[in-house]
């Protein structure tokens, strides 16, 4: 071969006797390469002229299923027109794998993707979304049946896997939420300083990290940490267990999904997120205590002495009630999107995403209610 | 349709292995292994659980690096090819997974069309009509396109699968397990789709196998392997008279006398 054959469908001249024949060459090797070449060269080729139509498949080097595609769908098409379209000198081969074609390619065509208008879309989105809701509340209906259902049984309670959970979701979680809250206490401080100095008010930079980080920033810190490490964690868990049927497995075996996997959950965040806030409370006053000394001349001795008078014992207590209710809100958020799972490993990531995003969210927002409720209670 | 024509068999090899040796850190899979496929057969490894079967296979098709030895697939080299060199080849052939392995964030044709995407520049009106063609071989109904793949059974998982593992018309096919997990009635249709993509498609075939019903219909030549050696090579007849202890068992243990008689009872009709 001194070049490469490529591909044709080549019309020959229309033969001289007065019988109405188109005739055409399939030349070159039909396959997947080719194909895209050839595809151009077909439309209205069979228009151009009336009459039957015989294809002369002599040069045709090879074919494979997408080349007898084309053949057979350019077949269909004379046929539609209301011609006959015979092939001759095809190879025995090429023959066979062009009736295999046909046969099946009956019921070949694709149901279109049909795409909504906007206004149903929105309504469709809607719909979800408020589906999605009674499912959220069921879920939160059927978690509290099921802790009922333990703690009117408190030997059902699955110590070891709440243990295990207070490792991971808790102690774990130790070094980087100190950290964090550390940075977040010299920051404030470091804001504070400037400010402050000003007024020559030096001393209440206890004041300012003490309430700060008390009443809102480590509860809301701490919550946002457990959130991005532990609901994710659950929401992952949860929905592979989903995804490879081990929740069904559960179910058949006797033992609540709730019972086993979301209450200890639950309950371990509640009992880690209080505590885990008490921690951030000291790191972030400390991260203070730092700051104060280096840039406001305010000893640790009187740092420690303002912050007693600074801050009550409810500021404290504000800050650390509201952590039981974020832990629930993650625990419960991130468990229910793992539920929500469902077929693919793509779901599952979309889920744990979901779990993290919403988690967050609704922390604020329940934070944001807690300050209004303390403000009308006066706390 | 019986107009079947075998394609000319030629002796030319396929897929050429050469004294392999294969290990997962301690543990030796393969010992000094060495076998040969032809073009246009249907070539089947058997053997227990854990004897490297599915090794060998993942060997072949450059997923595992083998410890020593060569393996020639269209008569290159692939042990130690980087994956740029390995391209031509990988689109030579087709890789049926053992559980099917279709990517469920895509619909059934989604998956197929994939393959053609990345690898042709057809229209993307041709590669829905050639993925629908496909799955239409594979024997799945028409609305299965549409679909996720955790929408399917087993059965029509791994058509699909399939569907996908011939979505570039390549010569050279790799089953593992292809019927495990399915029905009888699935498992032989599946047979006879493994005849039928042979002889009209011309494919080669390569396969993992426990199932002993499809080894008798489909397979010319099968291995038998064993702790890591291969114990004999041939087809299922010859195999049958073969003379070692876990060969007899394997063919006339109560499961392998069954599928041996139902060959027999097949052949005559």
């Amino acid at each position: 071969m001194t070049a490469r054959q490529t591909a044709q469908w080549v019309i020959q001249p229309t033969a001289p006797s007065g019988v109405s024949l188109v005739s055409v060459r399939c030349e070159g090797s039909w396959t997947v390469k080719e194909i895209p070449h050839i595809e151009q060269q077909l439309p209205g080729i069979p228009a151009s002229a009336a009459g039957d139509v015989i294809i002369d498949a002599s040069g045709l080097t090879a074919l494979d299923t997408a080349g007898a595609w084309l053949l057979h769908r350019t077949l269909l098409r004379i046929g539609q027109q209301g011609r006959k379209a015979r092939i001759e000198d095809m190879r025995p081969e090429h023959k066979t794998l062009l009736e295999l074609v046909a046969t099946h390619a009956g019921e070949r065509q694709l149901q279109q993707h049909h795409v909504d208008s906007q206004l149903v879309q929105v309504g469709k989105r809607a719909v979800t979304q408020w589906l999605n809701i009674q499912d959220m509340l069921a879920f939160i209906g059927e978690s509290a049946v099921a802790s009922l259902r333990v703690i009117s049984q408190p030997r059902r309670i699955r110590w070891r896997t709440v243990l295990h959970n207070l490792q991971s979701a808790g102690f774990e979680a130790l070094p980087i939420t100190g950290l964090l809250s550390f940075l977040m206490g010299v920051v404030i401080a470091y804001q504070g300083a400037d400010q402050l100095q000003r007024f020559g008010a030096n001393i209440f930079i206890a004041d300012l990290v003490g309430l700060a980080m008390l009443r809102e920033l480590s509860p809301l810190l701490t919550a946002i940490i457990v959130a991005g490490r532990s609901g994710s964690a659950y929401a992952a868990q949860i929905g592979t267990m989903k995804v490879t049927e081990e929740i069904d497995a559960l179910r058949t075996i006797g033992v609540g999904p709730q019972e086993l996997l979301v209450l200890p959950k639950i309950l371990a965040l509640m009992i880690a997120l209080p505590l885990l806030t008490v921690y951030a409370d000291v790191a972030g006053i400390f991260g203070g205590m730092l700051m104060a000394r280096s840039k406001l001349d305010v000893s640790f001795d009187a740092f420690l002495d303002r912050l007693g008078d600074a801050i009550s014992l409810s500021s404290f207590l504000v800050g650390v009630a509201k952590a039981p209710v974020f832990a629930a809100i993650i625990a419960l958020v991130g468990c229910f999107q793992g539920f929500q799972a469902s077929g693919s490993a793509d779901s599952v990531g979309r889920q744990t995403t979901v779990s993290v995003v919403q988690s967050i969210f609704l922390v604020i927002v329940v934070d944001a209610m807690f300050s209004i409720l303390f403000n009308w209670l006066k706390i | 349709m019986k107009t079947m024509v075998r394609p000319t068999r030629t002796s030319e090899s396929v897929i050429d292995i050469r004294k392999l040796h294969t290990r997962y850190g301690k543990n030796v899979v393969h010992e000094n292994i060495s076998l040969t496929v032809r073009a246009g057969e249907i070539f089947s490894l058997v053997g227990g659980s854990g004897c490297g079967k599915s090794t060998l296979l993942r060997a072949i098709i450059m997923l595992l690096k083998p410890e020593s030895g060569s393996i020639r697939v269209f008569g290159q080299e692939v042990v130690g090819l980087s994956d740029e060199q390995a391209l031509p080849l990988r689109r030579r052939w087709g890789v049926m997974f053992e559980r099917g392995a279709l990517f469920s964030s895509l619909t059934v044709a989604e998956n197929v069309g994939m393959v053609l995407r990345e690898h042709t520049t057809l229209s993307s009106r041709m590669i829905d009509e050639v993925a629908a063609l496909k799955i239409a071989l594979t024997g799945l109904p028409p609305d299965a396109g549409g679909k996720y793949p955790s929408e399917l059974s087993g059965g029509m998982r791994k058509r699909a699968a399939l569907a996908r593992a011939i979505a570039l018309d390549p010569e050279l096919l790799f089953l593992d397990e292809p019927t495990a997990g399915l029905d009888p009635l699935s498992a032989s249709g599946l047979d006879e789709l493994v005849i039928n993509l042979r002889d009209v498609l011309g494919l080669t075939i390569m396969m993992v196998t426990h199932d002993l019903d499809l080894l008798w219909r489909t397979a010319d030549r099968v291995a038998v392997l064993d702790r890591g050696a291969i114990l004999g090579i041939g087809s299922m007849t010859e195999l049958s008279k073969l003379d070692h202890p876990m060969i007899r068992e394997y063919f006339y243990g109560p499961r392998g006398r069954a599928a041996r008689e139902q060959e027999q009872s097949w052949k005559k009709k």
